[in-house]
């Protein structure tokens, strides 16, 4: 029932999507524990963990297709709160180091005791405990996109002007985070993780155990977006993109929508953050940088807006492509590769790579309901000709 | 304030010495219209008379510098609300240049203005989700738009694009509709069509059409206010406001 209702859902494209990710979460875990090295099928470690990164990445990329490709907001500033996310996922992972840190001080990280800090600051408290982590994870990026939101949204900020500003958001915090006294560590951000609710961050079995995570929090990040936009929902925050004033005209609180999809795909990236954070071993304030949220924005347009599986794998593409050319001698040309990619792509597939597969998907299919018509009223006039002969008077009567 | 306002007008829609400036021009000079329940009211005037800017005071688009802008029967002061809060008592607008959303299909289109529950939460899990394919299609069927549910509303041609936006009104259900030039850029035909179209809409709501075809005007046979320079100029019948010396002066010029 469950699962029918789902699958009603999802369009050809989501449900290839989800096969792909759901043999990706099961095969790479199993075969990086269970074959041996020499296996053809083997999935080394080193390249677990860089898929793991992708796909934190998609899940980044699915949450800023929600609020771009649906409903118009093009946040630069998204990096923001997948930072937010992974310092909370950090913040916990600090606190459980306790004394086998440098300074072996049972409370407080290193960076604090070598800071000459005598206790911890308050908002360092309860990230102890991994369930207060975890809804800070939400929270953290979550609550900060509802205050910023609800003061744009209500003074009317659209356009090229938020975007400006969400850009200002993460820069601000980057200047921030970089500072020694606002107690995250500074320059250096968390790392030097050991364990996470009790199993060593670098043991195989638990980066296995975070990728399965990773990739099903993809699926599920793709499920919670489809299902929001394949609502009545989605066709106003659609409506909202299109034609923001008429939609305020038939009497939608136009500012409520849009704050509840930027919170939720906010909390999203966060969530991409927190699965980030273990996988690569370090958080540091560089995540908060304005180039790594354009860079999503690029992801999103290269895979195709508004398609949310385009989102992902644009995201995955990309950061593919970034892994091949900054590993070999092409290195100092991948910022021109990634601009160019981004030209071409506007010019030349304005829609995305899935958006454009689905647009010749459709039209194979003749399913949208343009080309129904189109044939509908080629019938119509068919009938109309072969009727002449007997009723040809009337009609041109 | 309810029981105070009572008294003063009995009207469904009270404008009452209303001004508002732009930049130093007065776009409305002391404006006052009432429309009564059930009417069906013609607005003319040149270019510039104010009629687009009266439209967006009653919808709340622009706040007036002065007057009043009372709704129903002067239960509702409607400069203290905004564009959302009016639209759910009850005003529709229908914009001079139709604004459809043209990614969604025509049906869709009818579907996000059809009365009911307006809330996110009501969008995501309830009522919306299920509208029986019959509401929308009445309202298709009433604006000739059947045969083309499935259409983007983007693709449509002009003139079906202003229909739709008249089938969205007709969705909304409002207790008065503004209508801002209904026939700009449509056939004779069409022309007529509309007209007997929003005369059939007026058996159950009130309805104010501004419209520059007199042709058009005179079609719907009803009280016409011609406006110029932001306030009015003259009201009553179409014989008596087209056979009005000032009206000929400002449509003719000097």
């Amino acid at each position: 029932m469950i699962t029918k209702y789902i699958v009603s859902r999802l369009d050809g494209m989501g449900l290839m999507f989800l096969a792909v990710m759901a043999v990706v979460a099961v095969f790479v875990p199993l075969s990086n524990l269970l074959l041996p090295p020499t296996s053809a099928f083997h999935v080394p470690t080193y390249l677990m963990a860089l898929i793991g990164k992708y796909l934190c990445y998609a899940i980044l990329a699915v949450s800023l297709d929600l609020v771009w490709g649906y409903c118009g907001i093009l946040s630069l500033g998204h990096g923001a709160f997948f930072a937010l996310g992974g310092y909370a996922m950090g913040m916990y992972l600090m606190r459980q180091i306790g004394t086998r840190g440098v300074y072996a001080n049972p409370i407080l990280p290193d960076f604090m005791v070598f800071l000459n800090w005598k206790e911890l600051p308050w908002f360092w408290y309860g990230f102890d405990m991994f369930p207060f982590a975890l809804l800070m994870v939400f929270l953290a990026p979550g609550l900060l996109a509802f205050v910023f939101g609800w003061l744009a949204f209500r003074s009317r900020v659209t356009g090229v002007y938020l975007s400006i500003i969400t850009q200002a958001l993460t820069y601000a915090l980057l200047l921030a985070f970089f500072r020694n006294d606002m107690g995250f560590g500074g320059n250096n951000g968390l790392t030097d993780f050991k364990d996470i609710l009790g199993f060593n961050v670098q043991a195989q079995g638990t980066r296995a155990t975070l990728f399965f995570l990773t990739a099903l929090s993809l699926i599920l990040a793709y499920l919670l977006s489809r299902w929001m936009v394949t609502t009545s929902f989605g066709k106003i925050i659609v409506a909202i993109r299109d034609a923001e004033s008429r939609t305020r005209f038939l009497g939608f609180r136009v500012e409520h929508f849009k704050l509840l999809v930027f919170t939720v795909s906010a909390a999203m990236a966060g969530l991409a953050g927190a699965l980030y954070v273990p996988q690569v071993g370090i958080i540091n304030p560089s995540e908060f940088s304005p180039a790594n949220s354009i860079e999503a924005v690029i992801w999103v347009a290269v895979g195709g807006r508004g398609t949310l599986v385009g989102a992902a794998v644009g995201a995955i593409l990309v950061n593919f492509l970034k892994t091949v050319f900054t590993s070999g001698f092409l290195a100092p040309y991948w910022l021109f590769l990634l601009g160019a990619i981004f030209v071409i792509v506007t010019l030349a597939v304005p829609k995305g790579i899935i958006g454009t597969l689905n647009g010749y998907y459709e039209r194979w299919r003749g399913e949208d309901g343009e080309a129904r018509w189109h044939r509908k009223s080629a019938d119509d006039t068919t009938a109309a000709t072969s009727n002449e002969t007997g009723a040809g008077a009337k009609i041109h009567g | 304030m309810v029981d105070e306002k009572l008294h003063v007008t009995q009207a469904l829609l009270y404008l009452d010495g209303v001004s508002v400036s732009f930049d130093g021009y007065r776009a409305i000079r002391g404006l006052s219209i009432y429309i009564e329940p059930g009417e069906m009211r013609a607005i003319i005037g040149p270019n510039g008379a104010g009629k687009t800017t009266m439209m967006d005071i009653i919808t709340g688009k622009t706040r007036p510098d002065e007057g009043e802008v009372l709704f129903d029967a002067g239960k509702y002061d409607l400069t203290k609300l905004d564009e959302t809060a009016i639209a759910e008592l009850g005003i529709g607008r229908k914009f001079q240049k139709p604004t459809v959303f043209e990614s969604h299909t025509v049906a869709d289109n009818i579907l996000l203005a059809l009365k009911g529950p307006r809330t996110a939460a009501a969008s995501l899990f309830g009522w919306r989700n299920n509208v029986e394919r019959e509401k929308i299609d009445e309202v298709l069927t009433t604006t000739g738009l059947l045969d083309h549910r499935d259409r983007p509303a983007g693709v449509i041609s002009h003139g079906q694009k202003q229909w739709l936006e008249i089938g969205m009104l007709l969705a909304q259900d409002p207790a008065i509709m503004l209508v801002d030039e209904p026939v700009a850029g449509m056939t004779d035909a069409e022309t007529e069509q509309t007209a007997a179209l929003l005369k059939d809409i007026n058996k159950s709501h009130s309805v104010i059409v501004v419209e520059h075809d007199m042709a058009f005007v005179r079609a719907l046979d009803c009280k016409v206010t011609c406006l110029h320079e932001g306030s009015v100029l003259s009201e009553g019948s179409i014989d008596k406001v087209a056979g009005d010396e000032r009206v000929i002066e400002v449509y003719l010029g000097r």
